[in-house]
């Protein structure tokens, strides 16, 4: 087979494919998005019938992946760091139940926060569910690695969690794929309550789990994956996890054999590669990226056996991303840079599209609560958070996923009057409904504005499960059929759309109104593919 | 041989079409290539860059270490200074000269000029205008690249050979319109 060019989340897509998989599970998410993208453009993935459609949350996507492996088939979920929080019952839990068909979770950080609220490092997550970690160095080892993956799954009977960072799931390289492997014919588990964590069973699976994870540290296949090299300069040794080692690498180049170095790219860690790299050197600097994982392993509590340089002590900074640059300065070298940018370059932060629904439903909303006051406008993830930023300065929340809603109830409870929330219609069916629920139930006086552009845009245009379905959603929830109403954010529609928003406003009961325009982007895309057919047609 | 290559624009501009053509360009020449983009949130109408790295040797990071790039390609003549500390001592910088301007600070036009002449090694020129005279008002990019591809290691027959490819599927008289604009890029670098 030919190696083809893919970004590390297409490898690990492909990976998938070629392991065997009947499912992909996902909600869209910076930097996983591509993960299923991949799979769903696959013709590999339509002629082996694999599922491969969007979930509504990331709790739903684990869910229904655990599903597919208590049949006995194979599945992957993907999504982003802060996905894992909203799947986290679902994923913690998998690990006690256990799987039947191989499962594989990939979480996808984004440390710096070049799309995200946070940088949580989601290697703690497998470490408190307690699963194997696989966290690869480049494309092809990524692909090698979801290989793996499926294979330590089905023989520990566990979910294997994938950990990538924003920069390997968007860089692009060669990878040569290997053989596929047929999907698994399905099958129940052999122990009926396998899956039933009523306390007495789930007491002894946890018992299971612990001691397995002890087991983990010394299975060969997650051993191969964390290699220490010898070297003669016995000063300061290495640990540098997943992509860190190429920034080592990038900067000491045929110098490395001079260093001892501790590549880790499989976690749980077994003690003795540590241990030999701490006695052979004076002192260990730990190169990670995210959070000071390993470092503060290392470190202990008492932090005082064996020197150690990191993320803690200001040898590299507290957060953000690595680069060459710093890994270098971390190592002691000199580093060159270019010429400093000149005074006259300005920031040119992200912004609204031209044409775009969300900006006019804004500019109606900002003119009328210019009348009651800053402050009272909760909002939440996606394109139309940019209603922060000037000229609109709108925006007063993004927390997570649904949180407009529910702190929209909070405030208003709070006897903050108006409250107004502002959700997508994406974000909507993620996790805003049962926040409307609340809402419904007491009455809050809360103005609920879905802005619906029929997409999840700020990902690049995925389907939402939310078209076509708002009005049923919200009347079947228990909104008042007075209070749900629908306006087209055009500019021509300005005041006329003011006034509803005023009207709902003013009203001291629950409302919803639907702002309902398509993306700008995808609309432009239909067109355009539209046109190409009828090209292609002539 | 080590070529890396910023790419530098705002979204939307069109610099993941350069590199997808650099990309398969390399590929064809048997190359190791390394490309890292920007998805997400600040593809809206903010600055993005592109690091593409070629070689006939293993490539370890994806990003380039600051000071070593060959080569900074811009669609935006203010997104091309942004990158400079990327950018070697040899290094050359080939710049769109039309700005787009989605911000209220943006700086004038001649004190922008100045700042890219200043830097030795550059090439501005009006992919804008020279694609329009070539009847594609959206081939700026493939212009651009053009003129600075005398600076990548491919030969110009394979990045020819790229556009074919990458633009096959949008029809003949597309391809044939970004040919054009890589050609004419060519010429205007007078290179």
């Amino acid at each position: 087979m030919q190696k083809i060019l893919l970004l590390g989340d297409e490898a690990i897509a492909q990976a998938a494919l070629d392991s065997g998989i009947s499912g992909m599970y996902a909600y869209p998410g910076t930097p996983s998005t591509e993960i299923m993208e991949y799979i769903q453009s696959s013709r590999q993935a339509s002629e082996g019938n694999v599922h491969r459609e969007w979930s509504s949350n990331e709790k739903t996507a684990m869910e229904a992946a655990l599903g597919m492996s208590y049949a006995g088939i194979r599945a992957m979920v993907a999504m982003k760091h802060v996905g894992l929080n909203v799947a986290a019952d679902a994923f913690i839990n998998s690990a006690i139940t256990g799987v039947n068909g191989g499962l594989v979770v990939v979480a996808a950080d984004d440390p710096s926060m070049h799309s995200s609220q946070n940088e949580q490092d989601s290697r703690f997550y497998g470490r408190f569910a307690l699963v194997p970690v696989l966290e690869p160095r480049d494309q092809q080892e990524a692909y090698k690695m979801v290989r793996d993956a499926f294979e330590l799954s089905e023989k520990y009977r566990l979910p294997v969690l994938l950990r990538i960072t924003t920069r390997l799931a968007h860089s692009r390289a060669a990878v040569q794929p290997g053989e596929a492997r047929k999907q698994n014919a399905s099958r129940l588990p052999s122990d009926p309550r396998q899956f039933v964590l009523l306390p007495a069973i789930a007491r002894k699976h946890y018992q299971t789990l612990t001691s397995l994870y002890e087991t983990l540290r010394i299975d060969p296949v997650l051993s191969q994956y964390n290699i220490l090299t010898r070297g003669k300069d016995l000063t300061t040794g290495i640990v540098a996890c997943g992509i860190a080692y190429n920034y080592v690498l990038e900067n000491v180049r045929d110098r490395v054999r001079d260093y001892n170095i501790l590549s880790v790219a499989a976690y749980p860690l077994s003690k003795d590669s540590v241990e030999e790299l701490a006695d052979r050197c004076e002192r260990v600097l730990v190169l990670e990226e995210g959070y000071p994982f390993i470092e503060e392993q290392l470190r202990g509590l008492l932090d005082r056996d064996v020197k150690v340089l990191g993320r803690m002590d200001g040898t590299v900074p507290r957060d953000g991303e690595l680069n060459p640059a710093i890994v270098g300065s971390a190592l002691g070298l000199t580093m060159v840079r270019g010429s400093d940018v000149p005074a006259l370059v300005r920031q040119r932060p992200p912004s609204f599209c031209k044409g775009c629904g969300h900006a006019d439903m804004f500019s109606a909303l900002a003119e009328v609560m210019k009348e009651f006051g800053p402050g009272r406008v909760f909002s939440d993830i996606g394109c139309y958070t940019l209603g922060a930023l000037p000229p609109y300065n709108m925006v007063n929340s993004c927390v997570d996923m649904g949180a407009s809603i529910t702190m929209a109830i909070g405030a208003a409870d709070a006897g903050l009057f108006p409250a107004v929330a502002v959700i997508g219609d994406s974000t909507f069916t993620h996790s805003g409904m049962t926040g409307l629920l609340d809402a419904v139930i007491k009455d809050s006086p809360v103005t609920v504005i879905i802005s619906d552009n029929s997409t999840t845009g700020m990902t690049g245009g995925q389907k939402s499960q939310a078209t076509d379905r708002l009005e049923s959603i919200c009347l079947g929830l228990g909104v008042s059929r007075d209070h749900l109403r629908i306006i087209v954010p055009l500019k021509k529609n300005h005041e006329e759309n003011m006034a509803v928003i005023r009207e709902e406003i003013i009203y001291r009961g629950l409302s919803v109104i639907l702002a309902r325009r398509e993306c700008i982007q995808t609309a432009t895309r239909k067109r355009k593919a539209a046109a190409e057919k009828t090209r292609n047609t002539e | 041989m080590e070529c890396d290559i910023i790419l530098a624009g705002v979204g939307g501009q069109g610099i993941l079409t350069i590199a997808a053509t650099i990309g398969l360009a390399a590929v064809e020449q048997d190359l190791t290539l390394k490309q890292s983009e920007v998805h997400g949130m600040s593809q809206r109408g903010g600055d993005v860059q592109s690091h593409l790295r070629l070689s006939d040797r293993e490539i370890y990071s994806d990003l380039i270490p600051h000071g070593s790039a060959d080569l900074i390609i811009s669609v935006e003549p203010m997104e091309a200074l942004r990158y400079l500390p990327w950018l070697s001592s040899e290094g050359w910088v080939v710049a769109n000269s039309v700005p787009y301007v989605n911000i209220p600070d943006y700086p004038d036009a001649e004190g922008l000029m100045a700042e890219l002449k200043k830097k030795g090694n550059t090439i501005v020129i009006d992919a804008d205008g020279i694609a329009r005279d070539l009847g594609s008002v959206r081939s700026g990019n493939m212009v651009i690249l053009g003129a600075a591809s005398s600076f990548i290691s491919v030969p110009f027959t394979s990045l020819e050979e790229a556009v074919r490819q990458l633009f096959r599927r949008k029809g003949e008289e597309i391809t044939e319109l970004n040919l054009k604009a890589l050609r004419a890029g060519r010429d205007a670098a007078g290179r």
